[in-house]
């Protein structure tokens, strides 16, 4: 009797107890195989001898180097694609123009061409024996080899994240808060900063976090371009490589790690502001 | 403000959205463009508010060429088919921004600026809901509000595009009268667009009927009614 007015007053969209328990079992059976279990065996892996040998490898110059090297990459890259991506987004969602469709499928670009072909661009681009790598070298300031290479290869990886996070929010929400400010008599400045940006903020900041999260993480291009000079241009992901490689293990898992903990900080913070602004948030979605 | 329109024209791609097409509008009307869907309607308010700028031809206020002049400078209180409210901001600020937008120099002081957005909350007699968000109102209160927000600038003119079509049959009567008496209030010329012959006749001065992008009869609407001057206007006042 009770088991069928339960039944009785389940909710159209709900599911039975035991459908719901195996989904959710499912869900995190996934989640256990995929993401925690590897997460807990690279910990288990550092901190295999113990935490004193650990922190003694993360202390090594060429260690605290790929964490330097790593942090400056996305410090530079992030912020210049969150640029790019807005500008992106704003051209193809307000304006009219016929190469709209080719230029969308430009920006996705980066994700279908495997990034070690996008560091040999860059290699051939600014390689020595190309014009401009050639005249660049003579000035003194090589791009391959160097940083600006890295930070070309990772913004190239990272590029449509931004861009591709704001271009749905933004078709969707028209061109009309943009035009009513503008005949309300704000500067198309004013009208960005506080309708368009406002609008897009918790899209930009995905965007801006999964952009972040792949360039600290990007290995392919970055490893074309490098040259992985221990010290100097060896990033984490391609330190922690080299490690492994020279049987390094607690070294190489304890890098791997930070690396880690990195990605994990970001979703934090990410969490955190979600959580601070969620009035908003809810504002937002009910217009 | 007087409002005339000298043969203006307007192109989109190979599509002619407005034949040359000329209007007066005298100062302190109260005016419809009324017209099917594709009739240039819209297009002809645009272009009246510095969104779009005509192909060919001039758009004069009060006698002077107001054809190049941009959309900030129209001074044009324009109320949008959806409302288009900024999501984010209260309704306070919604209606506050035209005037926080205003160079230092001409902006009005915090006070002053609470004072008259009060003022403007009483007009449309939704007052108290300065702290509410957009997506909190119904339907009536967001056109209200949009309305508000678009008297704050003091304009020269009020556009509305299509200002009851999201609404209910009984809050589209109500605020048929809301705006008339806003209009009666203020004395802005108004130009508003709609569909609804019912509406364009009971609400205007004058009704303007279009199709194709052209003009196909001006008049009052009683005279519109009487005597359609071609055949799209007798079946259009039909249908």
């Amino acid at each position: 009797m009770s088991d069928a007015a339960t039944r009785c007053f389940r909710p159209a969209t709900g599911e039975p107890p035991a459908a719901r328990r195996a989904l959710i079992g499912l869900a995190f059976a996934g989640l256990a195989v995929l993401v925690f279990a590897p997460l807990a065996a690279v910990f288990a892996e550092a901190l295999a001898d113990g935490l004193g040998p650990s922190l003694k490898s993360l202390a090594s110059p060429d260690a605290r180097a790929a964490v330097r090297l790593t942090l400056t990459i996305a410090a530079i890259s992030v912020p210049l694609n969150a640029v790019f991506g807005i500008a992106a987004a704003w051209f193809i969602t307000k304006f009219d123009f016929r190469a709209k469709a080719f230029l969308i499928t430009l920006i996705d670009l980066p994700f279908s061409v495997s990034p070690v072909v996008a560091g040999l661009c860059i290699v051939l681009m600014f390689g020595t024996d190309s014009l401009v790598g050639g005249w660049l070298v003579a000035q003194g300031r090589p791009v391959v080899f160097a940083l600006p290479g890295i930070v070309l290869a990772t913004m190239f990886v990272t590029f449509p994240f931004v861009a591709r996070e704001l271009i749905p929010v933004m078709i969707e929400q028209g061109r009309a808060e943009e035009e009513a400010a503008l005949t309300l008599g704000a500067s198309g400045w004013r009208t960005f900063r506080t309708v368009t940006l406002p609008n897009i903020r918790w899209a930009l900041l995905y965007g801006v976090l999964l952009c972040n999260a792949r360039a600290m993480g990007e290995f392919g291009a970055v490893s074309v371009v490098s040259g992985k000079i221990r010290g100097q241009t060896a990033t984490m992901p391609t330190t922690i490589e080299m490690l492994y490689q020279e049987y390094l293990p607690v070294a190489a898992f304890s890098l791997a790690a930070v690396l880690a903990l990195l990605a994990l900080a970001t979703l934090l913070l990410k969490t955190a502001l979600e959580l601070r602004h969620a009035d908003q948030l809810a504002a937002a979605h009910r217009h | 403000m007087h409002i005339e329109i000298d043969e203006i024209s307007k192109q989109f791609g190979t599509t002619a959205a407005l034949h040359p097409v000329s209007l007066s509008i005298p100062s302190g009307a109260l005016v419809a463009l009324l017209g099917p869907s594709g009739s240039g309607k819209t297009t002809l308010l645009r272009i009246l508010g510095g969104l779009e700028f005509p192909t060919s031809g001039r758009v004069r206020f009060d006698g002077q060429d107001a054809t190049a002049l941009t959309v900030q400078d129209r001074r044009a209180g324009f109320v949008f088919q959806s409302y288009a409210l900024f999501r984010h901001m209260t309704v306070f600020d919604n209606i506050a921004y035209g005037l926080n937008a205003r160079p230092r120099a001409s902006r009005p002081t915090m006070a002053e600026i609470a004072r008259r957005v009060t003022k403007l909350m009483e007009l449309i007699q939704l007052p108290g809901i300065g702290a509410r968000y957009p997506g909190q109102l119904s339907g009536g209160q967001r056109q209200r509000v949009a309305l508000a927000r678009a008297l704050a600038i003091e304009p020269r003119m009020l556009l509305l595009d299509e200002p009851f079509g999201a609404l209910d049959a009984k809050v589209r009567k109500e605020l048929r009268q809301g705006l008339r008496d806003i209009h009666d209030t203020t004395g802005l010329t108004t130009v508003f667009v709609t569909h609804d012959q019912e509406e364009a006749m009971e609400l205007a001065d004058l009704v303007v009927v279009m199709s194709m992008g052209r003009i196909e009869q001006i008049g009052k609407p009683q005279d519109i009614r009487a005597r359609p001057a071609t055949p799209f206007v007798r079946d259009f006042l039909t249908a």
